[in-house]
């Protein structure tokens, strides 16, 4: 056969163009700061300290970005829905209620590891009650994942209300900073566990880049292709919760990266698995560094929650592709 | 070669698939047809294993269980009756998607797989169409891509569902062209749904007649095209006119 296919031409390009591209940003993010644009200065201690500030939130900021894409693009296939993001499955919501229990419990100054494990424990129990219940129900049929997460999701917001109803007026400002969705974090430690989840998660998911190929001619149309529906959907959607639980561990909730990047990205690069989940994690990890710097830059001496930033930004940026599919179509 | 030995399936409670037993040769193109509800479906459903059965299934002399899905997939192909039109995939790389199970995990395609699909392509005529978007093309376009991508895998057996219910009249001759070839050419084996009784006795050598999950003839076109056989199947008058190379079956309304 002459030439070659068009994702493997792709392949080539977009990647080329993703690793000179995001250093160069990451790079100009990590000049930009509270008090102006500029490194501090290197020579005093206090300078070298804030150097190790930015650098850990850039780290963070494209950990969490790449985490969320990434569970975003193996949602949006296995659930053949355009609008599947990390919180669909009640994922971010269980996450969230761990977190805030942990928080509600006072054990938030024990360790800075329990918030990130009871958001992580959150989100496990949650993937689990789902897939449990999904298996009863429909054997995995996307519906019945969607409708159970769903429902899932909607008792889990009513816990967590109920949760801020019995405590004090302290612990609800700091559960509710916490949901708001940060990348204050300080412990390299942390971010080098969570990494290394996410690391995990994306070469699982990287692994099964054909299957979720053969995932987008729907569950039934995988099974012909010869895919184990039965054992690899599970695996895809534990990747996808283990990617999602350790960004829910470190940054709270932060919408719309996991809806709105895989869409940007697929539309640039095509709908392959193989190139697709690469170029989305690097993506969404520049995009949300760059949210994050905005967040913490554009009014002086205060910094607005990153995940407002982030749907402030997507939520226009989404709407422009709709709007530009539907003149396609016409 | 499939071979079904008294093959029962149930559908939640329901009985689908009762007692049927089969034996279908190398390169043989059976349609099957029956009223609906008659477990037509079922039946293919069964032979990839998407509903799990009672009794025994054998494909080219391996049992059905004893294969996994990726053996299964290589082995037996399915053209469904609609396929999902909305993937921003390019005709190639969609039907490269039929070589899933023989295709490495992680490396790219080799050599022998793009040439599979050029081949699939070139035999379903689709080859023209390899750069064109998927969701752009028309229905009979996409149902030939759909035949390219069971193709590609080089199956031995190929099961549609119906392929040519969304086709006008000159596509529905193409395709049935196109698999006589391919029967005839390949020795694939065909096991085709069909509803359109006077399409399947044009070019079906023979013909399984379904009804409440049971085999009520299987043979040559004279032997099942039957008004007495029909109308037993259908519940329903039915005429059949027998002509050169065809028997036009129609339904007669109580009126």
């Amino acid at each position: 056969m002459k030439g070659t296919l068009k994702t493997d031409m792709l392949a080539s390009k977009h990647l080329l163009f993703a690793l000179i591209l995001v250093p160069l940003v990451l790079l100009l993010c990590l000049w930009v700061g509270a008090s102006g644009f500029g490194l501090p200065d290197l020579t005093t201690l206090t300078g070298q300290a804030l150097l190790e500030l930015r650098l850990c939130r850039l780290f963070t900021g494209f950990v969490v970005g790449a985490a969320l894409s990434l569970s975003g693009c193996a949602l949006q296939a296995v659930l053949r829905n355009a609008l599947a993001e990390p919180s669909v499955l009640g994922l971010s919501g269980g996450g969230s209620l761990g977190a805030a229990i942990v928080i509600a419990a006072g054990l938030q100054a024990v360790s800075p590891f329990l918030v990130p494990s009871g958001a992580f424990l959150g989100a496990s129990a949650t993937l689990l009650l789902v897939c449990f219940l999904a298996k009863r129900v429909g054997n995995y049929a996307p519906t019945t994942l969607i409708l159970i997460g769903v429902v899932v999701s909607s008792m889990l917001s009513s816990l967590l209300m109920l949760l801020l109803s019995f405590v004090k007026l302290r612990v609800i400002h700091s559960i509710t900073w916490w949901l708001l969705g940060n990348l204050q974090v300080t412990s390299w430690t942390l971010l080098g566990v969570v990494a290394l989840f996410v690391l995990c998660a994306g070469v699982v998911l990287f692994c099964e880049a054909r299957t979720l190929n053969a995932l987008l001619l729907g569950h039934e149309g995988a099974h012909h292709l010869g895919v184990n529906t039965r054992w690899e959907i599970p695996l895809i959607l534990f990747a996808a919760t283990l990617a999602t639980a350790a960004a829910v561990a470190v940054s709270g909730i932060i919408g719309f990266v996991g809806l709105i990047v895989p869409h940007a990205v697929r539309r640039l690069v095509g709908a392959s698995h193989r190139i697709l989940l690469p170029c989305a994690a690097l993506f969404g990890g520049t995009f949300l560094v760059v949210c994050d710097t905005l967040a913490r830059s554009v009014i002086e001496s205060h910094e607005i929650p990153v995940g407002v930033v982030t749907s402030l930004l997507g939520g226009p940026f989404f709407l422009f592709l709709l709007i530009q599919n539907g003149k396609r179509r016409v | 070669m499939i071979v079904l030995r008294q093959v029962s399936a149930y559908y939640r409670s329901e009985k689908v698939l009762d007692d049927l037993s089969l034996a279908i040769a190398c390169g043989e193109r059976v349609a099957v047809v029956g009223p609906n509800g008659a477990g037509k479906t079922s039946l293919l459903r069964v032979l990839t294993g998407l509903l799990p059965a009672h009794g025994t299934i054998h494909l080219q002399g391996r049992e059905l269980n004893a294969l996994s899905p990726r053996e299964r997939a290589s082995l037996i192909s399915v053209v469904p009756q609609e396929i999902i039109s909305d993937i921003p995939y390019v005709a190639q790389d969609f039907v490269l998607l039929g070589r899933t199970a023989l295709l490495p995990r992680l490396g790219r395609p080799s050599p022998e797989d793009l040439s599979a699909v050029q081949e699939a392509m070139r035999l379903t005529e689709t080859w023209d169409l390899r750069k064109r978007l998927l969701p752009e093309m028309s229905g009979g376009e996409r149902q030939r891509l759909a035949l390219a991508m069971a193709l590609a895998s080089q199956p031995k057996i190929l099961l549609l569902d119906e392929p040519t219910s969304h086709l006008d009249l000159r596509h529905r001759a193409e395709m049935m062209r196109l698999l006589l070839k391919l029967s005839t050419e390949q020795r694939i084996t065909l096991l085709m749904v069909v509803h359109d009784l006077t399409l399947a006795s044009q070019y079906f050598e023979r013909i399984l007649l379904l009804s409440g999950g049971r085999t009520v003839a299987d043979g040559t076109v004279a032997e099942v095209m039957t008004s007495a056989l029909l109308e037993t199947a259908f519940n329903c008058p039915v005429r059949v006119d027998t002509l050169p190379g065809i028997s036009a079956v129609c339904a007669l309304a109580r009126l």
